[in-house]
């Protein structure tokens, strides 16, 4: 069984004006269809550039991205990519529906499937009376959810979120990342959620993928054995939670200093401490 | 980066100047409308070393200087006294956005009629335009205040000369350079024109001069002395208006009227 | 109610009372320069018949609108291949700067050279003249769109010419239409000029006219009509503008208030 999403020897080198900056060195991971994966990893080690080699969005110096087993060359489209910078991805001279339906018209789809995709993607993220309105007419949280709308009425195989909740107050992060949990459920997409929010990371995800420093290769995988019903108030005090995020942080802690040696090769791993 | 952009530049000035060279000679257009780059040349090489030219040549940048000058002062002037006198602002705004489209050429005749071919014609006509671009950037700019450095000034029992000093000035000064350098292109356009039309004296009577009597490379080269003088004037307004501001946090895109 | 009446009075007060100290300071007036307001709007309806209207009026503005309209797609179109490519850019902007530095007025004696006085001669004029600020600020709106606007249509597969018009030319129009103000401005002194310099008819030949004969009165209704006409389509192109540039204001307004 393959995976859905292959990458193997990601290597991306930035060169301009006399430097040359490796900005990622190797890295190899999968996918399973279905998974909610996390990466984290210093700041600065190329997570961004990653993810939007994954996307298609920037070609690798080395190494390639497979999606179904196709290699990625541009932005395919079985992936939708959800941006940090919201106020800068929606369009602020379309309305809303308008925002949502565009990706759509790539798509040779019918008005009235357009129209249903677009109620329906809206309807998810509790933003149906929004529909008329503009972008910059609502608060930050309320746009991301326009940008998480418009990913999934694209109808996507895989969903690329970069830090999207980053440049959010913590109590609309917290009502995100229930949002995007609940539609991981719900609709069965793989999810790939790149943030620097440790506990984001652990809360969210069902495998976190630990990034060393730059130049980056893969640190650990670990699988985050949570229930799969989990809520901001409980998940986040119970024991296993807590032994989780401190064993990613020391991770982090340890790939910032460069102390500990990197992994080789593997697919998951199981490498929580026991206390 | 750069360097490179520059010798692009370089490259497609000189195919432009290529194209002016063999386009009239091959006979594509023909040579008695559009003269060879090389005749261009000769005959603006022959001005400059024409005394009228020179003449010319000062009287175009006496009118622009004292128009832009008087339409300067005056505009900062009542900008700043329409901003500070309450509600001055309101009851003109109607006046101006009605006096302000209008087009200054409309007052060619009545100029005519008045100062002939005197320089005076020349200024009714540069000052009435720049004015208004020296307004509204200084009303723009007046606008733009932030209202808690202004409060901040009045609880402090600063009198309205004072505010005006401190607090309304450096606001509005990068306001009131982009005027400037609107208001210095706006006259130069308005110099010429006046000189072209009226026959006031200056680069624009010498083009018309050629004009009449078919001398071709020179109407040209005089067309390319007033392209330069533009050139000149953008780019020294731009360096006065980036020097003045050195202090200035300008983020402010350039908001064309 | 009241704060309607008070804009209204705002608005009203002092042009009324520019107009009414005219009036009469014009009034015994027998300076031949500055005839009574009173004559002046008497002669109005004289002047400007509707046959006038047709004969000259009417030309002027077909040729006005004939020369913007050309000066605004070439520029448009010119502008989005110029600031699409870096390179390109880079090749052209000399050449452009001195272009555009030219004042356009200048124009006149070249293009008369070549197409006559007739009414190819004053479109020509118009449109060589509207469209550098077209063209320059088509430009830099098309270079200066948002980068990651520009990521999230590639990532959608937003290509080609659907790329141009629903991200490119939307997020460009501010700026466009600050240039296509600016070309109006432009348009509109070409056209009298060049009607003024060498014509038959049209409104700026008939000013001179009046001018030349020294038919006052006649000359300062001219003024008017061409300061009405210079209002009139302020006026039209700012409703325009509104309606299309709707967003951006309100855009504005929301980053103003909370930054």
């Amino acid at each position: 069984m393959h995976a859905l999403l292959d990458v193997s020897g990601l290597n991306k080198v930035y060169e301009g004006s006399g430097r040359r900056v490796e900005a990622v060195r190797d890295l190899t991971f999968t996918v399973d269809a279905g998974e909610l994966v996390c990466l984290v990893g210093p700041s600065g080690c190329g997570k961004t550039t990653l993810l939007k080699c994954m996307g298609g969005l920037l070609t690798p110096t080395a190494g390639e991205v497979l999606l179904s087993g196709q290699k990625v060359s541009g932005p395919p489209p079985g992936m939708a990519f959800v941006f940090q910078e919201y106020g800068r991805s929606l369009f602020p001279w379309m309305r809303v529906g308008e925002n949502v339906e565009l990706p759509l018209k790539q798509k040779a789809l019918s008005k009235a499937r357009r129209r249903e995709l677009v109620a329906d993607a809206l309807e998810s993220v509790g933003l149906t009376d929004a529909v008329g309105a503009y972008p910059w007419q609502l608060s930050g949280g309320m746009q991301q959810r326009v940008a998480i709308a418009r990913a999934l009425a694209y109808e996507p195989d895989v969903l690329l979120m970069d830090e999207p909740f980053a440049a959010v107050d913590a109590q609309t992060r917290a009502d995100l990342e229930d949002l995007v949990r609940g539609l991981w459920r719900e609709r069965g997409i793989t999810i790939l959620f790149v943030t620097h929010d440790i506990d984001e990371a652990v809360y969210l995800g069902e495998r976190v993928v630990v990034l060393s420093a730059s130049p980056t290769v893969v640190q650990e995988q670990l699988k985050v054995d949570l229930p799969v019903e989990r809520d901001q108030l409980h998940t986040r005090v119970a024991p296993r939670f807590a032994e989780l995020r401190t064993h990613v942080y020391e991770q982090i802690q340890a790939a910032k200093r460069g102390t500990l040696p990197v992994q080789d090769r593997l697919t998951k791993t199981d490498t929580p401490p026991l206390r | 980066m750069k360097g490179l952009n520059t010798a692009l530049g370089a490259a497609g000035l000189a195919a432009f100047l290529a194209l002016g060279e063999v386009v009239p000679r091959v006979g594509i257009v023909k040579e008695a409308y559009f003269p060879p780059t090389s005749r261009i040349a000769s005959a603006f090489w022959d001005e400059l070393k024409d005394g009228a030219f020179w003449s010319a040549l000062g009287d175009t940048l006496t009118g622009w200087a004292l128009g832009l000058a008087i339409a300067v002062g005056a505009g900062i002037v009542v900008g700043v006294l329409l901003s500070v006198v309450p509600h001055l602002r309101e009851a003109t705004a109607s006046t101006i956005e009605f006096l302000r489209p209008i087009p200054s050429v409309a007052l060619i005749p009545l100029a005519v009629l008045l100062y002939g071919t005197e320089l005076k014609s020349v200024l009714l006509l540069v000052v009435y335009a720049s004015f208004w671009q020296i307004l509204i950037q200084v009303l723009y700019g007046v606008q733009d205040v932030d209202p808690v450095a202004e409060e901040t000034a009045r609880s402090y029992g600063l009198g309205t000369w004072a505010r005006v000093r401190h607090v309304l000035w450096p606001s509005a000064l990068p306001y009131v350079m982009t005027g400037v350098r609107l208001a210095a292109a706006v006259a130069l356009i308005l110099t010429i024109t006046a000189e072209l039309v009226i026959g006031a004296p200056g680069l624009g009577a010498t083009i018309a001069v050629a004009q009449a009597s078919q001398a071709v490379p020179e109407m040209y080269a005089l067309i390319v002395v007033t392209g330069l003088l533009g050139l000149l004037i953008n780019v020294g307004a731009r360096t006065v208006e980036r020097r003045a501001l050195a202090w200035h946090q300008s983020v402010r895109g350039e908001v064309a009227v | 109610m009241k704060r309607t009446l008070l804009r209204v009075l705002f608005a009203v007060a002092l042009p009324a009372v520019l107009v009414a100290l005219w009036w009469l300071a014009s009034d015994g007036s027998t300076d031949v320069y500055w005839p009574p307001l009173r004559t002046i709007l008497k002669t109005f309806p004289d002047v400007w018949t509707g046959d006038r209207l047709k004969t000259d009026v009417l030309p002027s503005v077909l040729r006005l609108a004939a020369g913007y309209a050309t000066a605004a797609v070439v520029g448009v179109a010119l502008g989005t291949v110029i600031g699409s490519y870096r390179r390109v850019r880079a090749v052209c902007e000399p050449v452009l700067e001195f272009l555009r530095a030219v004042p356009p007025p200048v124009l006149v004696p070249v293009i008369m050279l070549f197409a006559g006085i007739g009414d190819t001669m004053k479109i020509v004029v118009i449109a060589s003249g509207c469209v550098w600020p077209v063209l320059l600020n088509t430009v830099e709106g098309v270079r200066a769109v948002d980068p990651v606007m520009k990521e999230t249509a590639l990532s959608y597969g937003v290509t080609g010419v659907a790329r141009l018009r629903t991200l490119v030319l939307r997020s460009a129009s501010p700026q466009i239409f600050a240039g296509l103000r600016q070309a109006l401005s432009i348009g509109i002194i070409l056209m009298v000029i060049s009607e003024m310099f060498a014509a038959t008819d049209g409104l700026g030949y008939t000013v001179v006219q009046f001018q030349r004969s020294f038919a006052i009165p006649d000359m300062w209704t001219g003024i008017l009509v061409l300061g009405l006409l210079g209002f009139l389509l302020s006026v039209v192109f700012q409703v325009v503008e509104r309606r299309v540039l709707g967003w951006y204001h309100g855009l504005r307004a929301a980053s103003r208030r909370s930054p």
